[in-house]
């Protein structure tokens, strides 16, 4: 049996296209997934991804574990800041791609939905040192809130001064008269939030930001659509256990001059003898032929030097967009890769990521 | 969703009218254009082309996937929606109305009598 949020009855009652994804009956789309794409970079989103996990680190050597399991350096952190990490494998590949929080006397792991199980078992087996490990994924509720609009609408539902949370920063506040944990992260490339509380509360966040006309909610779909322009990765999609982080391009969260972790060893080595082939962006020339997940990209020749791992229409930018792996001489802006669509090679051109570049994310 | 009693259906989620006894008008259904999500393209075949039954006609690309129409009918294209070029979600918004995608001159009236009702095409959407 799939699980369910505990927004799933609001999901029904908004009239959402329910399906299943991760082990979750989720909302892929309440209206169009194209009009919430707009909405979310115009205005602001609310996403249910009370499916994402949750695993707590505590004990003396938490920070020592966490650094020796995840490839970003968590000793970087101070505490209630958040960091962009990955869960490698000996040979540097990727086992989960994760948020790090780390908060007064723990570290959070906020998994992929897909991965909770995989996660929590891996970090088991890897245990070292005094250490407590927990998975309470099914326990607590996720909402983000993408967009512009997003810092003025929650604003309203708290005392706490939510400019003071800078970007991939996190606070305990009282929302709706209830503590919460608030990061200022998303997976949109738009200013917002991520809050987390129990599922009942949760539910009444969820009520009070669909009372602010700004606010509307967003599916699995625009959720999907806005993180490709910005060419973050789906695990799943365009990363797993069978790509390494620098052929991903996610050589900025790995930090091989770390003492020691996961993945360490080799990933010095692919580092020095260069990635045989890259994760790149690209843009369809023709418009009409959407690149899928899957698809063969080819050279001019017509060898195949590459898949496709994600793509879809870019709902801001309207054209065809898709990310994928070519031979590392192809992994070059500029450069004119074949890309087969519905039985024919069309034409596409390697550029640099984000695609879209106008996010209200605040950065500094 | 949405099943007009008047229209006769496919397997595939086509939907068949048939004007003056020899044209069929087709176009995908409403449990189509929601499995699709937003349509975002049409590639629509060239008028006068020659199609068999079974072949495929179109092709609509959606925001999650993209999906062939195959021909209900043999025979000649007579006709394209061209709205659909400027407008592809017209098959999101009216699927048996403006987002109607072709009409194609039967060769074989006998491959009319293949199609399913709108009850017996009721059931077959419910077993999906």
């Amino acid at each position: 049996m799939p699980r369910k949020t505990p927004l799933y009855e609001k999901h029904l009652k908004l009239g959402a296209k329910i399906v299943p994804f991760a082990g979750f009956e989720m909302p892929l789309q309440y209206t169009s997934i194209i009009e919430e794409h707009l909405w979310v970079r115009k205005h602001a989103g609310m996403f249910d991804v009370s499916h994402m996990g949750e695993i707590v680190i505590k004990g003396a050597d938490s920070l020592d574990f966490v650094s020796y399991i995840t490839s970003n350096d968590p000793s970087k952190l101070e505490v209630m800041e958040v960091q962009y990490s990955a869960l490698t494998t000996e040979r540097g590949t990727i086992v989960d791609d994760l948020l790090v929080y780390r908060l007064e006397d723990r570290f959070v792991l906020v998994v992929n939905a897909s991965n909770i199980e995989k996660d929590f078992t891996w970090i088991q087996n890897h245990k070292r040192g005094n250490v407590e490990i927990s998975n309470i994924s099914y326990e607590v509720g996720e909402i983000a809130l993408q967009g512009p609009n997003a810092e003025e609408t929650l604003q309203k539902l708290t005392d706490a001064d939510l400019s003071k949370i800078k970007y991939y920063w996190a606070a305990r506040i009282d929302i709706l008269g209830k503590k919460a944990l608030v990061s200022r992260t998303g997976y949109t490339g738009e200013d917002g939030f991520e809050i987390y509380t129990d599922s009942e509360h949760i539910q009444k966040i969820f009520e009070a930001l669909l009372d602010f006309p700004l606010v509307k909610p967003a599916g699995l779909g625009a959720r999907d659509s806005l993180r490709l322009e910005m060419g973050f990765c789906l695990y799943g999609n365009d990363i797993d256990e069978s790509t390494n982080l620098i052929e991903a391009g996610l050589k900025w969260i790995t930090k091989l001059e770390k003492p020691d972790f996961i993945g360490k060893t080799a990933l010095l080595q692919i580092e020095a003898s260069g990635p045989q082939r890259r994760r790149v962006g690209f843009i369809v020339k023709e418009p009409g032929y959407i690149p899928r997940h899957g698809y063969k990209i080819f050279d001019e020749s017509g060898n195949q030097i590459g898949v496709v791992t994600s793509g879809n229409l870019s709902p801001c930018l309207n054209v065809p967009i898709g990310i994928g792996y070519v031979s590392k001489d192809f992994g070059k802006a500029g450069t004119i890769i074949f890309v087969e669509i519905r039985g024919k090679k069309v034409a596409a051109e390697v550029v640099k990521m984000p695609f879209y570049k106008e996010g209200s994310v605040k950065r500094a | 969703m949405l099943i007009p009693d008047d229209l006769k259906y496919t397997r595939e989620h086509e939907w068949v009218k048939v004007l003056d006894k020899d044209i069929a008008v087709i176009g995908v259904t409403d449990f189509a254009q929601s499995e699709l999500s937003d349509v975002v393209y049409v590639e629509l075949p060239a008028v006068n082309k020659k199609v068999n039954k079974g072949e495929e006609v179109a092709s609509v690309e959606a925001v999650k996937t993209v999906a062939s129409v195959y021909s209900p009918v043999s025979g000649e294209v007579i006709e394209v929606n061209e709205r659909l070029k400027d407008d592809p979600s017209l098959i999101n918004k009216d699927p048996y109305g403006d987002g109607w995608i072709c009409k194609i001159k039967i060769s074989n009236p006998q491959e009319l009598d293949d199609f399913l009702s709108a009850e017996q095409y009721k059931k077959l959407i419910a077993e999906e």
